[in-house]
């Protein structure tokens, strides 16, 4: 098993911060549109740097979204910033006809997505983001696992020309890909050569995915491991190459199990390799408050419920 | 071309495609069409600093215009037509499969002169926000033109936009609403009361300026003053008072043609009001 090390947990808003201001710094075409979550997003340094780039937008997510459209049409670069629920859920059609049909050049960074936001409960907790993201035609769905990544799959937003989602989250987790990562939008990492079964995960489920397949290690299972960042478009050949290879196939992510990355594989494996599935997802219900790693264990979405889900399906 | 007579020539046949679109497509919206109708006209053929040939969507160096209430398609086509964006001949393709003309304008469909998709209501202010605000950015001093409906101002996103064109000090936008107090259900006073429109977006900052939509000297007079309160820090909305159908007696007043298309003998009623000036595609 390969290894990786946890460099120091951050969390990875800050690297979309972190990617906003090196845009900022390095393509004048790039503004930021924000929500009332300036501080929330990491996007209070872009607007003190750039100030005549950056839009407050207030409380009003809908029309952020046709100002980040309008200001696309022009040839600006907009990122538009909110949380996750109000940047998926509540715009969903303002997104559609403005971003997505429109063909407009948009950034969607939609932070303390998934559970992990934690504290403040279902109403801001939102599950069905990627699926809803993915349906539409056009967008391009990316869910980073760490701080590095999702700083480098931020400049990378910027250089591909369409509506890209980018979905991060808030609390710190072990940030361990290289800093000085080249970020390829729909390209999955292989993190390990495994043979007996192949663990597909994204976003805060990819360490996860790390602890549980030095787990099974130990135990004689080996995995063969894919970070697949970009969920939309899907890297067909990375996806069939592995479950050609063991045959089966668990996915692993932070998201409903209804249109999310395990659906995304399940629907190209149905139609060309049909292999046995699992799915370390959650099924048909909404988050609560706690703590983030009390959620993510209480609603099976940690490295033990991977290694479950992968002793299930080898029959270990 | 400042004839009034030759506005009111080339509205007649905008009127005219309208009406035949419609009829040909056996759906369509000719209400909303023909009361912006004069509006529109008067836009393309005067007031607007873009040509067919300058013309590209990111609009850089001129005057954009986006419609928000994209189910008047019928009369955008026919202007954008009439005006030279692509040949009259194609007005015949509204609605049909496979054509540019789609019931609402689209980007994907590449029709010249469309900046943006629309049809569902609301979200057009926001866009023509954003593009004035990257013109600001650009230091392009050119303008932008945007038409909502006042059914359409029963959307919260409009608000929200009037909201932030003012925020922003948005002073390079013209935004226009055709008020022509109808909409599917019946009056906008008796499916939800917009109240006075004049008084609304004046207590939300903008400068306002009330004209008839149907008159061409009245809609000359309301341009020009909203293009000499540009750079005043304010955005600029003009409320254009309009009867929905205008144009054609049976259509004119109701709500009962904001959506449907007319039968050939009511399309034939319909031509004999509108003369034919520069000749049916």
């Amino acid at each position: 098993m390969k290894k990786y090390i946890n460099t120091g947990n951050k969390d990875t808003r800050s690297g979309f911060g972190a990617g906003l201001s090196h845009l900022g710094a390095t393509n004048p075409k790039v503004v930021a549109l924000c929500a009332d979550l300036t501080g929330s997003l990491k996007m209070d340094a872009f607007a003190k740097a750039h100030p005549e780039r950056f839009f407050q937008c207030g409380i009003a997510e809908a029309n952020m979204i046709g100002m980040a459209a309008g200001l696309a049409i022009g040839g600006c670069i907009p990122f538009a910033g909110t949380f996750a629920n109000f940047a998926a859920g509540r715009v969903y059609d303002q997104i559609r006809q403005a971003v997505c049909y429109s063909e407009t050049n948009v950034k969607i960074a939609a932070s303390h997505a998934g559970i992990t936001l934690g504290e403040d409960g279902a109403t801001h907790q939102i599950l069905e983001d990627i699926g809803l993201m993915r349906m539409l035609p056009n967008m391009v769905v990316i869910n980073p696992c760490d701080y590095n990544q999702t700083k480098a799959a931020t400049i990378a937003a910027a250089a591909w020309q369409g509506p890209v989602y980018l979905r991060f989250g808030r609390p710190g987790v072990p940030n361990f890909t290289p800093e000085d990562q080249v970020f390829e939008i729909g390209k999955a990492l292989h993190l390990n050569e495994g043979s007996d079964v192949t663990v597909i995960a994204t976003g805060h489920l990819v360490w996860e995915a790390i602890q549980a397949a030095e787990i099974l290690e130990t135990e004689g299972i080996s995995v063969d491991l894919i970070d697949i960042h970009t969920i939309k478009p899907l890297d067909r050949e990375a996806v069939l190459y592995s479950a050609a290879k063991t045959g089966r196939v668990v996915c692993a992510e932070e998201h409903l199990m209804a249109g999310g990355l395990g659906e995304a594989v399940a629907g190209l494996l149905a139609r060309e390799h049909p292999v046995p599935m699992r799915f370390v997802a959650i099924d048909d219900r909404f988050g609560q408050s706690g703590k983030p790693a009390q959620l993510m264990s209480a609603y099976g979405l940690d490295a033990a419920h991977i290694v479950a889900a992968v002793k299930e399906i080898t029959g270990a | 071309m400042n004839d009034i007579h030759t506005y009111q020539k080339i509205a007649s046949q905008v009127r005219r495609d309208i009406l035949r679109m419609v009829t040909g497509a056996g759906s369509g919206h000719p209400g909303g069409s023909m009361s912006s109708a004069d509006i529109l006209t008067a836009l393309y053929f005067k007031e607007l600093n873009v040509t067919p040939e300058s013309w590209n969507r990111a609009g850089n160096g001129h005057d954009m215009f986006f419609l928000s209430i994209g189910h008047v398609s019928p009369l955008f086509y026919s202007v954008l037509a009439r005006r030279g964006y692509f040949l009259i001949s194609e007005l015949g393709t509204f609605r049909v499969y496979g054509s540019r003309l789609q019931g609402h304008p689209s980007i994907e469909a590449g029709l010249p002169g469309v900046h943006q998709a629309s049809g569902s209501l609301g979200q057009g202010l926001s866009v023509a926000i954003g593009a004035a605000l990257g013109k600001r950015l650009a230091g392009d001093k050119s303008r932008v033109f945007a038409l909502i409906g006042d059914g359409e101002s029963q959307e919260g996103q409009i608000w929200e936009a009037a909201a932030a064109a003012v925020h922003h000090k948005v002073d390079n936008l013209i935004a226009m609403t055709d008020w022509n107090h109808q909409q599917i259900d019946g009056t906008t006073e008796d499916v939800q009361s917009l109240g006075d429109l004049t008084l609304k977006w004046n207590a939300f900052g903008w400068e306002c300026i009330v004209a008839n939509g149907h008159d061409f000297n009245s809609i000359f007079e309301a341009f020009d003053r909203a293009d000499s309160l540009l750079g005043g820090g304010r955005p600029v909305m003009i409320l254009f008072e309009t009867e929905m159908g205008h144009g054609v007696d049976f259509m004119a007043g109701t709500c009962e043609w904001h959506g449907k298309s007319p039968s050939k003998e009511q399309c034939e009623r319909g031509l004999a009001q509108l003369e034919e000036t520069l000749g049916d595609y």
